[in-house]
């Protein structure tokens, strides 16, 4: 390779690499508008030309929103049931996938089909027969009721059968050896030698929780009963066509998620490439 | 050692018993009943009489049913592929970067992905809003006529489409950049004292060496998008819902806006079985393509 065609090369790369960095900020700038249009008073949000940055910063749609709306009831009702969700569902899934890969007992081959077949079905399909359990327990409107559907995650058991499969034998051998219990094994080995993967787990399950839509949409009536994802779609007149209102809505429903996102970066994109089957 | 053998036993089951009730209230008897009252005229709470293949066989002369699967094939045909090439591409163009640079980058494409779904439908009625959205300045500059989009039938799948792209592409990006990251570096270093060109490289080991991940990726995204609901129905708000409808829109419309649970239940059958087939033949391919290349 002669000097010559090694600095095109170089040329060429440097035109990729910095084509790169433009679309990603052209990809995050609907963002940035939201954000921005939520700190602009109302008459600058229709001037009709663009405005990169606000004449006036406002912080008064955020006041508006949380005391004048039935944001902060929202919050609870996400914080709660995604709170909820997520503890029941990390739980169930860790100690039935210790049991799938480290116990012996009968139907153990036929649980795990169950599992990897459940993990083909679309639960979005059950919605009608999901609503009508929950109106038979009489739970339409209720946190159980937002609940309880969204404990499927067979995925996460998944996972966790194939970290304990990881662990080496040797601990588990010397642990009964010195006749340690099965819940002693588990909770003194195998849960905090896979910390880091019940973490990943915890936050992916939490940011899925808070962003599910369908069923808290379908789940609730009432509107002190809904969960900030759907509120901030349903209640129009809460926000009548002010669109700085609406997108400061959104930027109060989307802060949680975007701050846990960038706090536990490194977390969350392990965890969602382990949920794809891929091990990092 | 057959106490023990039962104690382990025991122990098992005290540990699974809280999935088996999780999983036998909200999936195993929900999914046998889905099944069941497809067969009657239930309500959407309550029994209904047996009427046999009455619902499916309705279906054949349903003209929204019609609507609802083409729309859901043509929004995952413009959905799935692009959305798959444009995650590959920017996963490519972000592998070259490093250190900071890199997870600033990689931050910025995949917040999208990390916002409830409501958020995105917000931030984009608004980009797209048809008097003051910032889009329209732009469709104004490259001298296209504004379009109302949430509300003209033809803009509104590929807008949809083109927005779940956006929100989408960072969880296909994490993944390429898994594959791409996995690749040995011994590979490239090879190539390049053979003088292979840029292209030649791509063609010749990049491509092939991702192949599986690319695979991975387009199922994972074709049975996503099957299941398309939230985008289209917070976009049609206000618009067309009965042309834009999808196939899990159908079902809701069914069950909750015409209280015909058995009818809705035999509309999700079918999405029940398309996603079904569909996951079995790609676990199908990947056996056979994994056989062969051995």
């Amino acid at each position: 390779m002669n000097a010559e065609t090694l600095r095109r090369l170089n040329l060429a790369g440097f035109i990729i690499t910095l084509l790169t960095v433009i679309v990603a900020l052209i990809w995050a700038f609907p963002l940035y508008w939201g954000v921005i249009t939520s700190l602009k008073p109302e008459d600058e949000v229709v001037r009709p030309y663009i405005e990169l940055w606000p004449d006036t910063l406002t912080f008064s749609h955020y006041y508006f929103a949380l005391t004048q709306t039935d944001i902060g009831r929202w919050y609870l009702n996400s914080i709660v049931t995604a709170l909820s969700i997520t503890v029941l569902t990390v739980l169930s899934s860790l100690f039935c996938g210790y049991a799938l890969s480290q116990l012996n007992f009968p139907f153990r081959n036929a649980l795990w089909w169950l599992i990897l077949a459940s993990f083909m079905v679309p639960t979005q399909t059950l919605i009608v027969n999901h609503f009508e359990l929950i109106a038979r327990l009489g739970l339409v409107n209720t946190w159980a009721g937002i609940v309880l559907p969204q404990l499927i995650h067979p995925v996460i058991i998944i996972v966790y059968k194939q970290f304990f499969d990881g662990v080496p034998k040797d601990f588990r051998e010397a642990a009964v050896m010195d006749n340690a219990s099965e819940w002693r094994i588990l909770t003194r080995i195998y849960i905090p030698m896979n910390w880091g993967v019940t973490a990943a787990l915890s936050i992916v399950t939490f940011i899925w929780s808070w962003n599910a839509f369908l069923w808290p949409f379908l789940a609730v009536t009432r509107t002190e009963m809904m969960t900030i994802t759907v509120g901030i779609t349903q209640v129009n007149d809460a926000f009548g066509i002010y669109y700085a209102r609406e997108l400061t809505a959104a930027v109060l429903a989307g802060l949680p998620v975007a701050v846990a996102y960038l706090i536990f970066q490194r977390r969350v994109t392990e965890a969602i490439t382990l949920s794809a089957g891929i091990k990092g | 050692m057959l106490r023990n053998k039962r104690s382990e036993a025991l122990m098992a089951l005290a540990l699974i018993a809280p999935f088996i009730a999780i999983y036998g209230l909200v999936f195993v008897y929900p999914t046998i009943k889905l099944f069941m009252i497809s067969f009657t005229d239930a309500p959407l709470i309550g029994d209904g009489t047996y009427v046999g293949f009455d619902n499916y066989t309705r279906l054949a002369s349903d003209r929204r049913f019609d609507t609802a699967l083409w729309n859901t094939a043509y929004f995952v045909l413009l959905s799935v592929v692009p959305g798959t090439l444009v995650a590959f591409s920017i996963a490519l163009g972000v592998n070259r970067l490093a250190g900071r640079l890199q997870s600033f980058v990689l931050a910025l494409f995949f917040l999208p992905y990390i916002l409830p779904v409501s958020v995105v439908y917000l931030i984009w009625d608004w980009t797209l809003n048809f008097q003051f959205g910032i889009a329209m300045y732009v469709f104004d500059m490259l001298g296209i006529g504004r379009v109302p989009i949430f509300k003209a039938t033809a803009w509104f799948i590929p807008a949809v489409a083109f927005i779940t792209i956006w929100w989408t592409a960072g969880f296909s990006i994490l993944l390429f950049l898994a594959g791409l990251r996995a690749i040995p570096g011994e590979i490239y270093e090879a190539a390049s004292l053979d003088n292979a060109g840029r292209w030649a490289t791509f063609a010749r080991i990049t491509w092939p060496l991702m192949w599986p991940i690319t695979a991975l990726v387009l199922t994972i995204q074709l049975i996503l998008q099957l299941k398309i609901f939230d985008q289209v129905y917070l976009f049609s708000t206000g618009g067309r819902p009965n042309d834009n409808v999808v196939l899990v829109y159908y079902v809701f419309q069914r069950a909750f806006q015409s209280d015909q649970g058995g009818r809705a239940a035999a509309v999700a059958v079918v999405l029940f079985l398309i996603v079904i087939v569909v996951s079995v033949l790609n676990f199908q391919l990947t056996r056979l393509s994994r056989g062969n290349n051995r």
